[in-house]
């Protein structure tokens, strides 16, 4: 205990040094674990992006191409599924409920999908949470659109608002859907997921805007008008996926197969949680360069508090050699260094854990809004192993100027050397 | 010849020190200090003094002969015994920059006990509490207490700066204090106070006193003087 009152008196009186060595650990500290933080909310805010859904089913492709289209919206499907295998497969005994997915057409760079209600009822994301409406609610009109809540943030949409759809995903000369413009009537809650860059509009409306369209051109004169072709059959003639929820998920390897196995046209069902999985597996050597940039710079920030230790360590010899004088033993001197190297690293990772939580609570509400990452404030169990960690590794820095200090005290005897 | 009582404090027989990656050696054949004597320790510079100190602190390992003090022989003890020694036994003033500067003038002379619990009973004893008795002999040595309280140790003259570590090597009753020229940086008025203090101190406590100096005016208030030659093998007698 006079250890640690001496410590704490000798760091009061180069406190200037002290804090500032304090504070490189902060930051250090609080680099590590909010690249940690950041990376398995990151990972989890990923695997989460579909979330009670059993199955994707979509046209024979890879299982990750699969995904990549019907869920994050990257890259184009290969095929579609007609809607009569779409119906059979709604209607299979094992099946609760299914939702389409029609994708192929953008808004101003942000997808446009074709859907049913279906999916604001079934679609799950996060740790099961259904998709929220900020201001609204789902279409209704055949005219209805719904924007996610980084469409509305980016392009200031309100409810109400008309927007124009464009064919195709865009480009310069994109031809437009000017003919049957579309009214917000729904504005999505963030989520952190693709659903937030997304225009939603019902599976009846894709068609609409397209009767008069073949093989990518218009042709004039079919149903060209908006009010006309609400008076015509608007059932779809294909899908771009679905997503099945089953009765039970133990059926789920059996459907799979079933549908794998669908004799009218070649089908892939995957699990989004395997799939997922693979994919995350392709970008996860990011996050190990990351992992290492920041115990690297935690490694400098030790090294810091090492030089200045080591730096004052002339400076104290008379320190330690007056505290000889009144009885303390080599091994004393030796714990004075550990301990002042153990006390600046707790502090600083106290700091810098306080400033992480600091950050996390104020930024919480920016980062879900324009990166979609959901922050989370709790702690979690792995950050205390890098803490640990790091106070190991001051206890171990402390142990350099100990054990030179400890052997300058036996060979000086008690003179005050300067 | 130790007319200071039957058993003496310290004893040094054929005492042998050499220093590590030199030639020169300290031996020292016979020296006695007896209980509550006080005794001049002079030497030309480099002729092993503070080494001597050392030694007898505890800090500093002979590679052979016999130093026995208080009745107990330094060499058979463990680094650990020897510090703990050090501690209850012992006092220390160095010629300057005795003081830790991030404690306080009364705080630097409780540290005189902080390694010692016997050395807080006996204080604790004479003063009541560890600080009464700091603050007592701060007094005692001409210190004003209660400006040196509101302080800092930096802010101390010299010659404050050696009274309060008078004071550290006096609290809780050691029975021998080595001072290393302690006078040197002071002037002479000084410096002729302190001694006078320190000695009277020395005397009210009963501890002995191994004043080492190169100021032989000062020679004359003590019990005995006492020459360390240089030669190539440095060797004294008593």
């Amino acid at each position: 205990m006079e250890l640690v009152r001496l410590t704490w008196k000798s760091l009061r009186q180069r406190r200037a040094g002290a804090s500032l060595t304090v504070f490189t650990i902060a930051l250090s500290v609080f680099l590590l674990l909010g690249v940690e933080r950041v990376r398995t909310d990151a990972r989890q805010g990923f695997a989460s992006t579909v979330a009670g859904t059993d199955l994707i089913v979509g046209a024979r492709s890879g299982s990750v191409n699969l995904l990549l289209y019907s869920i994050f919206h990257v890259g184009e499907a290969t095929n579609n599924i007609t809607w009569k295998t779409y119906e059979q497969i709604a209607a299979m005994p094992d099946v609760a409920w299914t939702v389409p997915l029609s994708l192929g057409d953008s808004h101003r760079g942000f997808r446009v999908m074709g859907t049913s209600r279906n999916f604001f009822v079934h679609y799950r994301y996060g740790r099961g949470q259904p998709l929220d409406f900020d201001r609204g609610g789902p279409f209704d009109d055949l005219y209805d659109a719904v924007v996610g809540a980084e469409v509305a943030r980016r392009l200031q949409y309100k409810i109400g608002d008309r927007i124009v759809l464009a064919h195709g995903l865009g480009g310069p000369a994109s031809a437009m859907h000017a003919d049957k413009p579309f009214r917000i009537v729904g504005v999505l809650a963030p989520t952190g997921t693709p659903v937030d860059a997304t225009v939603a509009v019902s599976l009846e409306a894709i068609e609409a805007i397209h009767v008069d369209w073949r093989s990518g051109v218009r042709l004039p004169g079919v149903g060209g008008n908006a009010a006309d072709a609400r008076h015509l059959d608007l059932t779809p003639k294909a899908i771009t996926a679905c997503l099945v929820g089953l009765k039970s998920r133990l059926s789920a390897f059996a459907f799979q197969r079933a549908v794998n196995d669908y004799p009218e046209e070649p089908l892939l069902a995957i699990l989004p949680g395997v799939a997922l999985g693979e994919l995350w597996h392709l970008i996860g050597t990011a996050e190990n360069t990351l992992r290492i940039i920041s115990a690297m710079v935690v490694v400098v920030g030790m090294m810091g508090m090492l030089t200045g230790l080591l730096s004052m360590l002339n400076e104290r010899r008379r320190e330690m050699a007056i505290l000889r004088a009144v009885g303390a033993s080599a091994g004393t001197v030796f714990a004075l260094l550990v301990v002042e190297s153990v006390v600046l690293t707790t502090a600083g990772a106290i700091l810098g854990y306080l400033l992480l939580y600091a950050v996390l609570v104020l930024s919480h509400q920016y980062v879900l809004a324009h990166f979609g990452l959901s922050l989370d404030v709790a702690p979690a169990l792995s950050e205390w192993g890098l803490l640990g960690a790091v106070m190991c590794l001051g206890l171990v820095a402390g142990c350099i100027p100990g054990w030179i200090a400890y052997r300058r005290s036996l060979v000086d005897g008690l003179q005050v050397r300067l | 010849m130790i007319p200071w009582g039957a058993v003496p404090l310290l004893t040094c027989r054929d005492l042998r020190f050499s220093w590590p990656r030199t030639n020169a050696t300290l031996t020292i054949r016979d020296f006695q200090v007896g209980q509550g004597e006080r005794v001049f320790l002079c030497g030309p510079s480099g002729s092993g003094k503070s080494t001597l100190l050392g030694l007898i602190g505890g800090v500093l390992q002979p590679q052979g002969g016999e130093l026995v003090v208080l009745e107990q022989s330094l060499s058979v003890l463990t680094p650990a015994r020897r510090d703990r020694f050090r501690a209850d036994f012992l006092g220390f003033i160095f010629q300057q920059f005795n003081l830790l500067p991030f404690l306080d003038p009364v705080e630097n002379v409780m540290l005189g006990c902080a390694f010692s619990p016997l050395r807080k009973v006996r204080a604790m004893a004479s003063g009541g509490t560890v600080r009464d008795e700091a603050l007592r002999l701060l007094v005692a040595l001409g210190l004003d207490a209660r400006i040196l309280e509101r302080r800092g140790t930096g802010q101390l003259s010299v010659g404050q700066q050696q009274r309060v570590a008078a004071a550290r090597a006096l609290i809780g009753g050691p029975d021998l204090v080595l001072a290393d020229e302690p006078t040197s940086a002071l002037d002479a008025a000084t410096r002729d106070g302190f001694l006078r203090l320190l000695l009277a101190e020395c005397a009210r406590h009963g501890a002995g006193l191994i004043f080492v100096s190169h100021d032989m005016a000062l020679a004359s208030q003590f019990d005995r003087v006492v020459a360390l030659e240089t030669s190539p093998s440095r060797q004294m007698e008593a």
